[in-house]
């Protein structure tokens, strides 16, 4: 059906030719491209710009193909299809012990979509990114083949369509290694680091420590306090950590209904002086303290307890401005915090943590280096804002997130992925009559 | 493993959005499962699906609702597949023909009438005789709210289902003496593959989940009919108690 779509930043929206199949076979019916010239996948439409959007065009609604397949408690290996959601696995799974290795800060993101924009968390540090986990996958491409890709099989493939943000194919089914754990809560850390020097510093000496780690930044801040943060540490929490009803049942969580933003916001509700007052708000609020228990959704989805709260930023909606810059770039960082703060574009989150080894992803985004993370709303000219940003990211040799972005330009994102031509040759093999395509992939010059 | 499961359910049609999601709430609440569909490929993942998420038996048979000669080998095989006969049956198969495709072409309507009516009276006979025999069952039948009275718009399609409404009505009396509960089960907007793309106001639609999870109270507790979701009792009683002259120059 006819419908207006956008990325969760719910900027610019275009009308798609949405399909939503309920069986596999519908797929390779959808594939062979009857009804629309070009087709890109979307799951639970979490990316934040156009990388599921396909203005004009068809987009595959995977939601409904969301069936778990078989799973070995031996090994924590489950196969589903790809529209399955994380917070489907969290909630079969987590009762018998097991947690999504690797997890963004939404649970309302699907398998399929994970893998193609191989999404990290806060765990990258110490375990990487989403398809480190992933074993196998299934790839539905244009001539109606299904490939399997693995490290052993199609192995290019593999790598191009993780992080190749729908552009190979559409994915089908995926095995994918669960993380035992004891318990569905997480044992966590605050450390109040008065600036963006002595968070650094404590991230360097501390992160070691623990599994997950990231600091919550308060961009107001200015001059001496440039970055000032809390950073919030934490692992699994050990059964034997655990008091009262929890230590009776370690993976019960209590689960209060969702609170839901029913309509947009008028655009000033997110404004400078609302956001000093959560910022100062939320710093007094989280001291340094040691040890304090929470719960799995309270540590990684704190947002997912309101539902659709990007209704926060209004109509015109935001842009999510994610940068990853080498260690020895921190000036940069710098740069763009200060740039920040001058413009006074308050961004209501602001999140800072570091990343481990890239993996072989062609476009795959994380990089050993430092990642700053920034809600923008869409206003006062915000796309200038953005190459600005842009070009101290390049400068600085850093670069940008395909599942974020939605300005950048095609040279921009060419000198920040120098294996983009590797991936495009891949690509134009599987799809060479061009079937998969995006706004994204147009904007950015992703395919042909 | 069966062993563990007292209770077991046979679903027909199993590879429909609703049916699914009706399964998806028997196995919830720890029932042994047969999948019954002519889809074979769909139907093993639906099985699998169950069998990973619920840790129930869940077996996938093959079944065609309008292979009436298949029937009674599809009652064995149910009995073979679960150890023991089902404790009861949900029926969701059926067939909807555009009703300009039903107007012009005969062999449509000979398939509606072969779905809604022969194949489900011939399956649900041969349980009905297994149930009453025993002395217990349930039998959940959705039929539809087009079957509530004849519109324009599908009233061939609702011949069928209202042709199948009265049907249940009978059976639930004779299978009453027997203690076996029968449900007619009238779903209204569910989001689905039959309804999307339909230009339907939000509210009036109920998800998948939402509907399997209502079908398996209804039936659960016995009741006679339910209207899925709950409201559109009302508003197929307002649309009977439209009079039939004013009716006429609606474009229902």
């Amino acid at each position: 059906m006819e419908q207006s779509l956008t990325g969760w930043g719910g900027m610019n929206p275009e009308t798609c030719h949405v399909f939503r199949p309920e069986k596999r076979r519908a797929l390779s019916e959808i594939i062979a491209c009857k009804h629309t010239d070009s087709l890109i996948a979307r799951g639970l439409g979490r990316s934040y710009g156009d990388a599921a959007v396909n203005g004009g065009q068809g987009v595959v609604n995977m939601s409904r193909l969301n069936r778990m397949l078989a799973f070995d408690p031996e090994e924590g290996l489950l196969e589903c299809e790809a529209g399955v959601s994380l917070a489907e696995i969290i909630d079969t799974f987590l009762p018998r012990g097991f947690f999504v290795p690797v997890t963004p800060g939404t649970k309302f993101v699907t398998v399929g979509g994970a893998i193609a924009n191989d999404v990290h968390g806060k765990n990258h540090h110490c375990d990487g990114t989403f398809c480190e986990f992933v074993a196998s996958f299934t790839l539905l491409i244009p001539s109606g083949e299904i490939l399997t890709c693995s490290r052993d099989e199609n192995e290019d493939v593999f790598w191009a369509t993780a992080g190749g943000v729908g552009l190979t194919g559409i994915i089908l089914t995926a095995q994918l290694h669960l993380m035992p754990v004891e318990s569905a809560y997480i044992s966590t850390d605050y450390t109040q680091c008065t600036n963006l020097d002595s968070a650094l510093e404590a991230m360097a000496a501390t992160d070691n420590d623990y599994q997950y780690s990231v600091a919550w930044v308060d961009c107001l801040a200015k001059g001496d306090k440039l970055g000032r943060s809390v950073l919030m540490q934490g692992n699994h929490a050990p059964a034997d950590a655990l008091t009262g009803a929890r230590a009776t049942d370690p993976f019960a969580v209590k689960g209060g209904l969702p609170k839901v933003v029913p309509f947009h916001c008028p655009s000033f509700v997110l404004n400078p002086l609302s956001i000093q007052a959560f910022n100062t708000a939320f710093y007094a609020a989280h001291p340094t303290s040691t040890g304090k228990i929470v719960d799995y959704n309270q540590y990684f989805y704190p947002l997912d307890a309101i539902h659709h709260w990007n209704r926060l930023y209004g109509k015109p909606g935001f842009a999510q401005f994610q940068a990853t810059l080498p260690f020895e770039s921190k000036d940069g960082l710098v740069k763009i915090l200060e740039r920040l703060s001058q413009s006074r574009r308050a961004s209501f989150l602001a999140v800072l943590k570091t990343f481990g080894e890239q993996n072989d992803g062609l476009l795959s985004h994380p990089m050993k280096g430092y990642t700053l993370t920034l809600d923008l709303p869409n206003r006062s000219n915000l796309t200038p804002f953005l190459h600005e940003l842009d070009t101290i990211l390049l400068d600085h040799g850093g670069r940008l997130y395909l599942a974020k972005d939605a300005v950048s330009t095609p040279e921009t994102i060419a000198a920040m992925y120098p294996r983009l031509e590797t991936f495009k040759t891949i690509q134009k093999r599987l799809d060479p009559k061009g079937v998969l395509t995006s706004s994204m992939a147009r904007r950015l010059g992703l395919v042909g | 493993m069966s062993t563990d499961f007292h209770q077991s359910v046979v679903i027909l049609g199993s590879t429909s959005g609703i049916v699914r999601a009706t399964a998806q709430a028997y196995a919830a609440a720890g029932y042994a499962l047969v999948l019954a569909a002519r889809d074979e490929e769909e139907n093993e993942c639906l099985a699998a699906d169950l069998r990973v998420r619920y840790e129930v038996p869940c077996h996938a048979l093959h079944f065609d609702g309008t292979d009436v000669a298949s029937h009674e080998a599809f009652v064995t095989a149910c009995e073979a597949a679960l150890g023991t006969n089902p404790t009861g049956l949900i029926l969701g198969f059926g067939y909807m023909a555009e009703q300009e495709a039903a107007q012009t072409d005969i062999a449509e309507v000979q398939k509606m009438v072969d779905a809604n009516l022969t194949g489900a009276i011939s399956i649900l006979e041969r349980f009905a005789q297994v149930f009453e025999t025993r002395g217990s069952g349930f039998m959940g039948v959705l039929s539809s709210v087009a079957g509530d009275r004849g519109k324009q718009t599908n009233y061939i399609y609702g011949a069928t289902k209202a042709g199948l409404t009265c049907y249940l009505e009978g059976l639930r009396v004779r299978l009453f003496k027997a203690n076996v509960t029968v449900t007619t089960i009238q779903p209204g907007f569910v989001d689905t593959k039959m309804t999307y793309g339909l230009p339907l106001p939000g509210p009036l639609v109920a998800s998948p989940e939402q509907a399997g999870q209502a079908i398996y109270r209804a039936v659960s507790r016995g009741k006679d009919e339910a209207y899925v979701p709950f409201f559109w009792r009302y508003i197929m009683m307002i649309i009977k108690a439209i009079p039939r002259w004013q009716f006429k120059k609606m474009s229902m």
